[in-house]
């Protein structure tokens, strides 16, 4: 076991952010997509330029039949001769790309690194999309007797439901905070609040998944660039954004091997190292970026990350508990469910949404006087989870 | 002449006949049968979700695009009143048609009396087969090669059981005879035609049931090309939404024309008469057209008539139409769309299923 603190090591900054709008963009193409974000990132950060780039993606290989995104986005995107390679984790893809390039920096071989996080699954009908999803599974067990993610979240679903005795539309206040939040951000893909009625209307996906319940997968890219101790700027209009706390973990990749498949252990372990790292608890963190893919990925994370007991974040949810103003804001510019979900780039996106809530530049989504953030993203159901504290406060 | 067309490519880009050219006769069919959207949604377990139609027709056992187009055919004869002797095209416009090679159309002209001395061919454009085949029909009467040609749109579209589309794949259309101005029952000033290599929907070879591009089948596709060729023919004539008692789009579902004719600026009142797809289902190639003939049926002379039909794959064809005091005793010579809807059996979905056979394994 490690017990290395940030106190100890080399500080990690993010200087600068990007994000594209997450849709269907049909008419554009992923590097198109990924170069956008990466260029707004390094302008973001008065034009700083990386030693590396780290790239965050699941789908290419299977969607878009383009692999080796490392070198293809550096020479795309103006960086020829970087080092650059993708990290994959399926939906923790992002988290995973952002820890390494952390980690590269805190080790004192590079002092700045790019990341992005990239997906392009407009490309192909659902049917494909599902059947590359369906490939980060076990998949000798799970995949080959069709258990897809989504049938996977419908199990975890119907077991949550059971196993604390609520109704059909518990998780329905993940929902309705997820499209509140959606609302005020400008690039996410749903910008309307619903209804608990629309919510309950909602077409079955998966039963109890229903439609209301599932992230719609879209089209987007967003970028960090960091740097370390000495080389970050000063005096920019923004305070920089520390990476405090960095953890990550992994466990059985099926479902059926789980210890607690409604505890995700990964969530427990990670959020408890990130927050050891950064020197805080659980009360210091103003918003968490959780992973809510499907809703019943918001209430697993918020009772194993420590913020409700078991069987309670369905009740908090309802009664407002995350939204802006509630006690802990979660998927502040509409998490998954409204901003879009976008597979191996969430995790980036995540800090990047982060980022802007800590300095202030979140729009109609600020979350007033955040200073402590957390923001965590899992592949599959948690056997793999990258879990990052940020801030501001020094 | 090549300045002009470059400068004002969308005026010069409308299509207007030399001669003018009417509707001479017009007829719909739909079959008798009638799967509700609820019914589909029990099957397929849809919960409560809102459904995009309330049901469709679906033909019955002895029934295909060739009887179908038949019946509407005989239709449009009883209005147009003319001997059959002199239609020179006989043009039937599906995605449905019975056999992939040997036309449907001669079939229906053997039926209807128009052979031997008349063109004959089926047209394939997904749902806007059947406009196309008005666009030809305008260029040989309006050219004089021929006095009448007959274009006929008609569909029993395929859902794959399960698929969203399941819900809406109806069964239906329409026939328009085409003929001189002075002896139409409604004129035609202009037609435009939008096409884009588009792949929002398509059906290959041999398969039984078509695939689509979910969501893509909507902004980039169906809308897009609406409100092009909509814009587009309106502004080359110099009319407004406004100046139009009717108007009727293709019809997939409830919503896709209801939106198409809100930001084009139609008002819901305009579309009414012909939006038909919440009682029969999306027609495909008949779709449009068949909202057309429940215009024409309760138009009055003098009323204009703005039609959008859409293609997947993808295009449009724009129509601007006028209709004329021949209307009044035309209309009553047929049955009107309107007892083809209100003529229902209510079928549930094993049925429907053998009705569709929907049963054989692949």
């Amino acid at each position: 076991m490690t017990a290395t603190t940030n106190a100890t090591g080399r500080r990690v900054w993010i200087a600068g952010v990007g994000l594209t709008p997450v849709r269907e963009h049909w008419e554009r193409s992923l590097r198109d997509l990924a170069h956008q974000a990466m260029q707004a990132a390094m302008d973001d950060a008065g034009g700083l330029r990386p030693q590396a780039l780290y790239v965050a993606n699941m789908l290419s290989g299977a969607l878009s039949g383009q692999t080796q995104l490392g070198a293809l986005l550096a020479d795309y995107g103006g960086l020829r001769g970087v080092e650059a390679h993708t990290v994959e984790a399926a939906g923790a893809s992002g988290g995973m790309a952002l820890r390494q390039a952390y980690l590269a920096i805190r080790a004192g071989e590079i002092d700045t690194a790019l990341v992005v996080g990239v997906e392009k699954v407009s490309e192909k009908v659902t049917a494909e999309v599902e059947a590359a999803l369906v490939s980060a599974t076990d998949t000798d067990f799970e995949a080959a007797q069709g258990v897809t993610p989504t049938a996977q979240a419908a199990l975890l679903m119907r077991r949550y439901l059971h196993q604390h005795q609520a109704p059909a539309d518990a998780l329905a206040g993940f929902s309705l905070t997820a499209h509140e939040h959606g609302a005020t951000n400008p690039n996410a893909m749903f910008q309307k609040a619903i209804k608990l009625e629309a919510y309950q209307r909602g077409a079955l996906i998966s039963d109890p998944v229903n439609m209301f319940d599932a992230a719609p997968l879209a089209d987007g890219a967003a970028a960090l660039l960091l740097v370390g101790e000495g080389v970050a700027p000063e005096g920019g209009p923004v305070p920089l954004v520390r990476i405090a706390g960095s953890a990550a973990a992994s466990s059985a990749l099926a479902l059926h091997d789980q210890p607690d498949p409604l505890r995700p252990e990964t969530v427990s372990q990670t959020t408890r190292q990130a927050l050891e790292r950064a020197g805080i608890d659980h009360d210091s963190i103003d918003l968490y970026e959780l992973h809510d893919s499907f809703t019943i990925f918001a209430a697993l994370s918020l009772e194993a990350a420590g913020f409700a007991e078991p069987g309670t974040a369905w009740k908090m949810a309802a009664d407002g508990a995350w939204k802006r103003g509630g006690k802990l804001p979660i998927g502040t510019m509409g998490g998954s469910k409204a901003r879009g979900e976008t597979a191996g780039a969430t995790g980036v996106y995540q800090a990047v949404e982060a980022a802007l809530q800590l300095q202030g530049r979140a729009g109609g989504s600020q979350v007033e006087g955040a200073r402590w953030a957390l923001i965590q993203c899992l592949g599959g159901n948690g056997a793999t989870c990258a879990t990052h504290v940020l801030t501001v406060a020094g | 002449m090549g300045d002009q067309a470059s400068s004002t490519s969308q005026v010069g880009s409308i299509l207007r006949p030399e001669f003018g050219v009417g509707v001479v006769g017009y007829g719909a069919y739909v079959p008798q049968y009638r799967l509700p959207a609820r019914e589909v949604a029990r099957v397929w377990k849809s919960g409560a979700a809102a459904l995009p139609i309330e049901e469709k027709a679906v033909p019955g056992l002895d029934e295909d695009v060739i009887t179908m187009s038949i019946e509407a055919a005989r239709n449009a004869l009883a209005r147009a009143r003319i001997d059959p002797k002199l239609i020179r095209a006989v043009w039937v416009g599906s995605e449905s048609h019975p056999y992939s090679v040997k036309p449907t159309s001669t079939v229906v002209a053997e039926a209807i009396g128009a052979t031997p001395h008349t063109q004959a061919a089926d047209w394939e454009f997904a749902c806007k087969a059947g406009t196309e085949a008005v666009q030809a029909a305008m260029g040989f009467v309006g050219s004089k090669m021929a006095r009448y040609a007959l274009a006929i749109g008609m569909d029993t579209a395929q859902g794959r059981p399960g698929d969203a589309l399941e819900y809406t794949a109806g069964a239906g259309g329409a026939a328009f005879l085409l003929g001189p101005e002075a002896e139409a029952l409604a004129t035609f000033e202009a037609s435009y035609s939008y096409s884009t290599d588009t792949p929002d929907f398509w059906r290959r070879a041999n398969e039984k049931y078509p695939e689509h591009g979910e969501r893509f089948t909507g902004e980039p596709a169906y809308f897009h090309h609406i409100q092009v060729a909509g814009e587009t023919l309106m502004q080359s004539l110099g009319t407004k939404p406004e100046d139009y008692r009717f108007a009727v789009f293709h019809q997939p579902n409830t919503k896709f024309p209801q939106r198409a004719a809100g930001s084009l600026g139609f008002k819901p009142e305009q579309i009414e008469a012909g939006l038909l797809v919440p009682r029969i289902g999306n027609t495909y190639a008949g779709s449009a057209m068949i909202g057309l003939t429940a215009i024409l049926d309760v138009a009055q002379p003098g009323d204009r008539i703005f039609l959008v039909s859409y293609g997947s794959g993808a295009g449009s064809d724009a129509f601007s139409l006028t209709v004329t005091e021949a209307v009044k005793s035309a209309r009553d010579l047929a049955p009107t769309t309107e007892s083809y809807i209100t003529r229902r059996v209510e079928i549930d979905y094993a049925t429907y299923a053998r009705y569709r056979g929907k049963l054989t394994i692949q």
